[in-house]
């Protein structure tokens, strides 16, 4: 089966501030990423789709530096992870946020703790009044200003993702990472955080970069779209393009159908 | 044959990797003591501090009064048998300063505190909190591990004072219900004989206990993976490995201080 892959069409002016080269990565036996390249623009969003277990959340955790590849290498700004020194990571990371799947906020912590940890943490100059209104300014952002007392034990799955997203832009990143922002969600929650993350990259004017399988969001919410099947990236365009792409692997997986080369796949299990 | 070889040796790396995870964990966290000067950290402590003294204190109030009732049930028994009941309240209290104190409340310590302290950390990995950390670069070791060591470090040996008393209390009742030994006979007699060494090696494993504890307990919680099945054996192997280190450092201890006598 031959696969072809399309040129990447940026709609942005080419300044890439992510770049992935050959990056290769395996779990024991079990082998996720085959070489996939990627440039990611400045200022763009571009959405990561592909089936479930492909290694969309692999690829993007790389990104952040969570994982490292067993080969290929990851430039953020223009500074490889591989040559990047404890500090230097560690001021790259200010400069991302990354809403997890789940949301990972921090249980024993109020909704507005946890936004205000990253500054707590790393804005030593910031005062506690300071910290409190730009807490709340990220709330308001994520219609979220009320629930800042709540437990995140006290509040929905679609408020737990947006909490999250206030917490992954307190510091203003220059890039946001979303993993599966919509999965889990009713489809008009799924249309808010569709829309929050619109809006935050106009706010912003982040780069952003978001994973998900749910094509209404890509749709939405993407600039480009990127397809990442069997360990590589088989497609790049723009909404447009990849809704009219010849791929018949990238036709299938937009459509949903049952009959088509992915259907020839074993059952992928490990994500 | 060599199957079973295969396996010890596994077993046996998989061992020394955990150890050297801990004591990787235990220096690094050590190291950054001083960020306890920033206010929102020494607040972490001061919430541990409670979760490891304030919330066992019920436990340990059973737990110690009914070890010095045994204690003093059990010397009495003998000692009447020589009419030496007298001389229970320095059994009790010896026993009670120098190994049973301090024994006991690092065993209730470890099951109940370390064990959550290892689930509540094993959650928080499976549940990509911890990577959540890892990507706002917040050190995991001084956010989470540094608080609850320093914690354990100060309250297993306040814990163990007030196990002390208790169970020197339990046991003065018993001698005076079931041999007839006076309050003030029990005291005199328990003072008299309790050293100031026997205060302080006391105190010293129960401080030894507590970095044990909380060491064992954070590092398997951070190792955890796989779900819950894997927190629930982070949390087994935590309160497991640190009963049999709270025995062997115990032994150790007592040699060194009464045995070559420092």
């Amino acid at each position: 089966m031959e696969i072809a892959a399309t040129d990447p069409q940026p709609t942005r002016e080419q300044n890439p501030v992510v770049t992935l080269k050959g990056i290769h990565k395996s779990f024991g036996d079990f082998t996720v990423l085959q070489g996939v390249d990627l440039e990611i623009q400045c200022g763009e969003t571009l959405v990561v789709i592909g089936r479930s277990g492909t290694g969309k959340s692999v690829t993007i955790r790389h990104i952040v530096g969570l994982l490292d590849p067993d080969q290929g290498t990851v430039s953020v700004f223009d500074q490889s992870y591989a040559k990047m020194s404890k500090r230097a990571r560690k001021e790259l990371s200010l400069r991302l946020g990354y809403l997890f799947q789940s949301g990972a906020l921090l249980n024993w912590m109020t909704v507005a703790e946890n936004v205000a940890l990253p500054l707590l943490e790393h804005r030593h100059d910031v005062s506690p009044k300071e910290r409190r209104e730009r807490v709340y300014e990220k709330l308001r952002l994520v219609h979220m200003e009320d629930a800042g007392n709540k437990y995140p034990s006290e509040i929905s799955g679609g408020m737990k993702k947006r909490a999250a997203l206030a917490r992954a832009t307190v510091l203003d990143p220059e890039i946001i990472l979303y993993d599966e922002p919509t999965s889990g969600l009713d489809p008009v929650i799924a249309n808010t955080i569709n829309e929050l993350i619109i809006h935050t990259q106009e706010v912003l004017n982040a780069t952003q970069v978001v994973v998900t399988h749910d094509m209404e969001s890509a749709y939405k919410v993407g600039d480009r779209i990127a397809m990442l099947y069997k360990g590589k990236i088989i497609a790049v365009g723009t909404p447009q393009e990849i809704r009219t792409s010849e791929n018949s692997i990238v036709q299938q997986f937009i459509t949903g159908s049952t009959s088509g080369p992915m259907s020839q796949d074993e059952e992928i299990t490990a994500s | 044959m060599i199957g079973w070889i295969a396996k010890l040796g596994d077993g046996l790396a998989k061992g020394a990797e955990g150890a050297g995870y801990a004591l990787s964990l235990l220096s690094h966290s050590g190291f950054q003591v001083g960020a306890l000067l920033r206010r929102h950290n020494r607040e972490s402590v001061y919430r541990q501090m409670f979760v490891c003294g304030i919330q066992t204190i019920p436990v340990t109030l059973i737990v110690s009064i009914f070890t010095g009732m045994i204690l003093a049930l059990n010397g009495g028994i003998s000692l009447s048998e020589i009419g030496q009941e007298e001389i229970i309240g320095r059994i009790v209290a010896v026993s009670m300063v120098r190994e049973m104190g301090p024994f006991m409340t690092a065993l209730i310590l470890a099951a109940s505190v370390g064990s959550g302290m290892a689930a509540e950390l094993g959650t928080m990995k499976v549940s990509e909190e911890i990577d959540a950390l890892d990507v706002m670069s917040i050190d995991a070791s001084r956010f989470l591990v540094l608080p609850r060591l320093i914690a354990m470090a100060i309250m297993t040996p306040m814990v163990t004072i007030y196990t002390n008393v208790v169970g020197i209390l339990g046991g003065a009742i018993i001698s005076y219900a079931q041999y007839g030994v006076s309050f003030a006979l029990f005291r005199s007699d328990a003072f008299e004989y309790l050293a100031v060494k026997d205060i302080y090696t006391g105190l010293l494993k129960a401080f030894i206990f507590g970095v044990v504890i909380a060491t064992v307990g954070c590092s398997q919680g951070l190792r955890a993976s796989g779900g819950a099945i894997g927190v629930g054996q982070a949390t087994r192997k935590a309160v497991v490995t640190s009963y049999l280190l709270i025995i062997i450092l115990g032994y150790y201890v007592t040699f060194i201080f009464f045995r070559l006598d420092w």
